[in-house]
This record gives structure tokens, sequence and C-alpha cells, in this order.
């Protein structure tokens, strides 16, 4: 007679499955390990950012008035934040202007109109500046555009503007926003396409009238990703933006002036050396979590409408 | 009314127009041409950035030849150099490509091999996406509170945190997150059949992983994590932060071990570099920073071209 109970053991090697379990844990602990940079990241932001609150509110004589006085000044204790805020709206501003129309204007001709050959041609342009790290950019902004295009335009532009750092962020969004919203349009079912040529539409009008609005989310999921970015970009708006102390609210874009990144890699820079007030310093990590909160807020709803988007085709 | 008689002139006339419509055709390529002319604008703008950089650093070739490369940073522009930048750059992403390059693959392999669609792994997910769109400067007040202060300053107790180390591990936190999506990627295009056949002769997970999974998707794997990569070594603003050195200073007496100059030593960047040049006023450091920027390129370029390279050779080596 067989002896069931010993046969029916299925269960194996009890060295394959102990390692089976030890490696599944190893990749678990790996995946677990993102979540505590999260946190990392969050407690770090928090930590010093309330720091900074107190320590401006018990030193300073305006107390939390000094985060609406004249202007941004960390060394002389005035964090004005509508300066740097608005200084960061206007460069992303201009960076959209630039990178909205170039980027969905290669998103549509690459999905709708390239042929083939074309597209193996210039698609790999867009992957190429996508690789250019942003300190080239800097760089460009500061020697190019601002002396060879801008001031040939309106020849009061200072040697370091908003303008001329906005255009070099916008240089460096439109990869992206291309290459988001060509994806978006390429998820749009054949069909829609057939229909609309099948009722006697043309090329164009089935681009704009049929693909475009239902490819709708996400190119404005890419565009809000592109905002996000440009709010955050940091190298091009240190070098060519100015304003390296600090600046007042500047209305005019071709007048330098200290934006959220700005003011945070001039900070730093002279995080060693100067001595400015500790408030100075902890300022560094207010302004870090504002960013991280306005770029988080953006990167969700940019989440949002592209699985909306997913969802419905 | 002739009109409507069938088969008249004026009838097949109306008929050929209603199908051809009366306007000239206009609209349709004037549309294709202004999308062209947006794409072509990017073309436009890459090739005078390159010529542009190129053009101005051309000097600085002619008249010192390599040892703008080769030289220490001095504070005479007419001497000055970036070899220091461009170790620390190729150190940092040695400690980028040890750290993150094990913990992003893992994570993915969990992820897309392991993980059921349970509330952590949907945490996990959603938590990876968000750290993709941090901005990279935010990491480095990760770097400059946890590495430089917490752990190097407070914990193992050196004088000064701002080492290599820290600026490495500040870039693999960056790039980690990166590192997972484009790894998922490479694994979710590896066809479900190869998996099922290698578990249905028996084969465990990792087994399965091991020797079927992974092979086949090395190569976008290589691809993508070498990608990365190359954004590591262009990026600057997180080092600003995690202390890297924007001034000249003396390059450690030759014969120090390589571990003292990680571990102890200050540091700089390529990237760190350029940013520093472009904000001198002197005009010579117009010259050098573009000769910075044309190093910096060209070893990109190099890497990527080799990627593909290697990568092709991969692909071909898994058909045979």
């Amino acid at each position: 007679m067989l002896d069931t109970s010993a046969s029916l053991d299925l269960s194996g090697d009890p060295r394959r499955l102990r390692r089976e379990r030890n490696v599944r844990w190893l990749f678990l602990s790996a995946a677990v390990f993102t979540i505590l940079v999260s946190i990392a990241i969050v407690l770090s932001l928090v930590g010093e950012a309330v720091a900074f609150l107190q320590s401006i509110a018990a030193e300073i004589d305006e107390g939390l008035g000094a985060l609406i006085a004249d202007g941004w000044f960390p060394r002389r204790d005035r964090f004005d934040l509508r300066t740097i805020i608005w200084h960061t709206l206007a460069v992303s501003i201009i960076a959209m202007a630039v990178a909205t129309p170039l980027g969905l204007g290669a998103a549509v001709y690459l999905s709708e109109y390239a042929k083939a050959g074309v597209r193996r041609v210039l698609k790999p342009v867009l992957e190429i500046l996508a690789g250019i790290p942003s300190v080239v950019l800097g760089y460009f902004a500061l020697r190019f555009i601002t002396p060879d295009i801008l001031r040939n335009i309106w020849d009061t532009t200072q040697q370091s503007n908003l303008m001329a750092a906005g255009i070099g962020v916008g240089i460096l969004i439109i990869p992206l926003v291309s290459s988001v919203s060509e994806d978006a349009m390429q998820a749009v079912p054949r069909d829609l396409r057939e229909a609309s040529y099948g009722l006697g539409a043309k090329k164009w009008h089935t681009s704009m009238r049929v693909v475009f609005p239902a490819a709708l989310s996400g190119i404005v999921a890419a565009l809000i990703l592109g905002l996000s970015r440009a709010i955050g970009e940091t190298m091009v708006v240190a070098i060519v933006a100015g304003a390296t102390g600090g600046s007042l609210l500047q209305l005019n874009p071709l007048n330098g002036g200290q934006t959220m990144t700005g003011a945070m890699a001039s900070l730093a820079i002279g995080s060693d050396q100067v001595a400015g007030g500790v408030a100075a310093f902890q300022s560094l990590f207010f302004v870090g979590l504002l960013l991280f909160l306005m770029t988080l807020v953006l990167n969700i709803g940019s989440e949002r409408l592209v699985r909306r988007f997913r969802q419905r085709y | 009314m002739t009109a409507r008689t069938m088969g008249t002139p004026v009838t097949q006339e109306m008929i050929r127009r209603a199908l051809e419509g009366r306007k000239v055709n206009i609209i349709n390529p004037l549309v294709a041409l202004l999308l062209l002319i947006s794409l072509l604008a990017s073309l436009a703008i890459l090739v005078v950035l390159l010529w542009d950089v190129v053009a101005k650093s051309m000097p600085v070739w002619q008249e010192r030849g390599w040892s703008v490369i080769t030289n220490d940073l001095s504070p005479r522009p007419a001497e000055t150099g970036m070899i220091q930048g461009i170790f620390g750059s190729v150190m940092l992403t040695v400690i980028v490509v040890v750290l993150s390059f094990p913990l992003g693959v893992a994570a993915a392999i969990y992820l897309e091999e392991y993980a059921r669609d349970t509330r952590l792994t949907r945490l996990l997910v959603a938590n990876i996406r968000n750290l993709a769109g941090v901005p990279s400067i935010v990491y480095g007040l990760l770097g400059l509170s946890v590495f430089v202060k917490l752990i190097l300053e407070g914990m193992v107790g050196q004088v000064s945190g701002r080492t290599l180390i820290a600026g490495g591990l500040t870039l693999s936190m960056l790039v980690l997150s990166i590192m997972v999506i484009t790894t998922q990627e490479a694994l979710r295009a590896v066809p479900l059949a190869i998996r099922e056949a290698s578990f249905g002769v028996g084969a465990t997970p990792w087994q399965t992983i091991r020797h079927h999974v992974l092979p086949v998707a090395s190569p976008a794997i290589f691809t993508g994590s070498v990608l990365t990569l190359a954004r590591a070594f262009g990026e600057s603003a997180p080092l600003l932060l995690a202390g890297a050195v924007l001034s000249t200073f003396f390059a450690a007496p030759e014969g120090t071990p390589i571990t003292d100059l990680v571990l102890g030593e200050k540091y700089t960047a390529l990237p760190i570099i350029i940013y520093n040049w472009s904000r001198q006023p002197q005009q010579e450091y117009v010259a050098l920073t573009a000769a910075a920027i044309v190093a910096l390129l060209v070893i990109l370029l190099v890497v990527n071209a080799g990627t593909i390279l290697a990568r092709d050779a991969l692909e071909r080596r898994n058909r045979m």
C-alpha cells in the first residue's frame, strides 16, 4: 500500500520555498524603500519650514509680516513670497507660450501627418532636445537668446531677465509636451478618424475637429505636466533670471527677478559662506515645501486627467 | 430647370463641383505646413544651440588645446580646466549606478511580477509616479538635510558632509523613481506566454524571472537605465544643495586613495562647473563655458551612441 499522506505532500523542497520567500521579501523591501524616500522628503521639508515660520515670528520685528514685505531679500530678513511666486509664474507663462504651440504642433504633425520615413528622421530631434541638460539651456539663454534675439527686439532688455529664462525653460519642456500629447492622440481609436473621412472631412478637419477634441484631456494633462516641470526648473532660471542676492517685484519680464527655484539656488550656493540669519537658510526649505506642494497638485491633476482619458477609450 | 435634367453637361459640372469642393483646397496643405514648421522649429533651435556653443568654444580649443580638459580648476581663466568636474561627475554616476540600479530594478520586478492589486500596491505605484514629478532641487533639500547633515555630519561624524558620497546618494534618490518606471515598462513588454511556458514546466516565480523574463527584458532595461544615468550626469540643481564646490579648490595630493576622494574630500561636477563659469563676469569665461558644454555634450553623445550599439548587440544575441 502507498503511504498516501507522504506522497500527497506536493509543497516542494523547503529550501526552494524558503529561497522564493526571501527573494520576494527582498523585492518588496526595495519597493517599500521608495515610500521611505517620500517620507524623508516630506519630513525634512516640513520640519525646517515650520522652524522657519517660528524663527521669523520670534526674531524679526514684523513677525510673519516678513512674508509680504517689499521684495525678496533673505539676508535682510525680507521674505516676500508674492515676489518669487509672481516671477515663477511669469517664467512659467512665457515657457508655456513657447512650448504649447511648438510642442502641440509637433505632436499633431507626428501623430496625424508624418509618414513613417519622415517620422523616423524627425522624432529623434525631439529626443535629442530632451536629453540636453538644463545648464546648457541656461547658458544658451544668457549668451544667445538675450544678446542676439531679445536685445534686437527690445533694446532695454537687461543682461539677466525673466523673458530669456522663460524661453529657455519653454525649449526644455517642448519634448515633454510633445511626447505626452502625441501619446494621447495615438490612443484615439482609428474608427473615429475613419468615420470622419467617411463623411467627407479633410485631413486638417479630421485632425483639428475630431482627433484633437477626442484627445483633449490627454493634451491638457501634457500641458499641466509641462507647467509643473516649468515651475520646478532650476538651472536655466538660476543662470539667466538674475538677481542673485534678491529682488523687488518686477512686472516687466525684460528685467531680472528672483523666482522660487532661483531663490533656492542662490541661497544654496551662499549657505556655507554668507552669514545670513538662521531664517535665511531655513527659508530654503519653506520655499522648497511650497514648490513641492505646487508641483504635487499639478502632477496629481494631470495623472487624474490621463486616467479618465484611458477609461474612455 | 435645365439643371434637373440628368446627364446634361451642366449637371455633370455640378456633381463634379460638389465632389471636389468649390474652393481650391488650400487649407489642407497650409495646416500641414504650419504643423511641420512647428516641428522644424525644434530642429532649428537644436541646430542653432549646438552651432552657437561649438562656435563660441573654438577659441579655447585653438589656444589651449587639451589643457582646458586636463587642468585642475584655477582662479586664473587662462589656466583653469575641468578635470576635477569630469572626475566628480564620473564618480557620482558610479555611485548612482551601484545604488539606484539594483534598487530600481528590484522594486520594478516586485511591482510587475509579484504584486497583486492591493491597497499597498496602489500606494507604491502612486508614490513612485509622484516621486518622478518632484522637482530636482527638492531632492537637493533631501540630500542636504538627510545625507549631508543627518547621516554624514551627525551619525558618521564628519566635519563636512559635503562629499561625493552625499552628492551620489542625492542623485540616486532622484533617479530611483525614473529607474523603476523605465524597468517596469521593459518588463511589461515581455510576452506573458514566456512566463506561462516557464511556470508550465514547474519553474518557481524567481526561476521564471531570473532565466526567462530578465534576459528578454535586459536590452530595454539596459537602454532605459543608461538614458536615466545620462540625465543624472547632466543634473546640477540638487548638487548645489548637496555640497558640490562652486569655486576653485586644491586637488588632493597625488596618490590619495580613491576611497578618501569619495568619502572625505571636496568635490565638484561638470554641470556645476558650467553653471559657475556661466555666472563669471570676465569675457574669457564665455568661451570656457562653451568648451565645458561641448565636453559635456560629447560625453553624453558617446554614451548614448554606445548604448544604442550595445543594445543592438544584446538583442542580436537574444535572438540567436
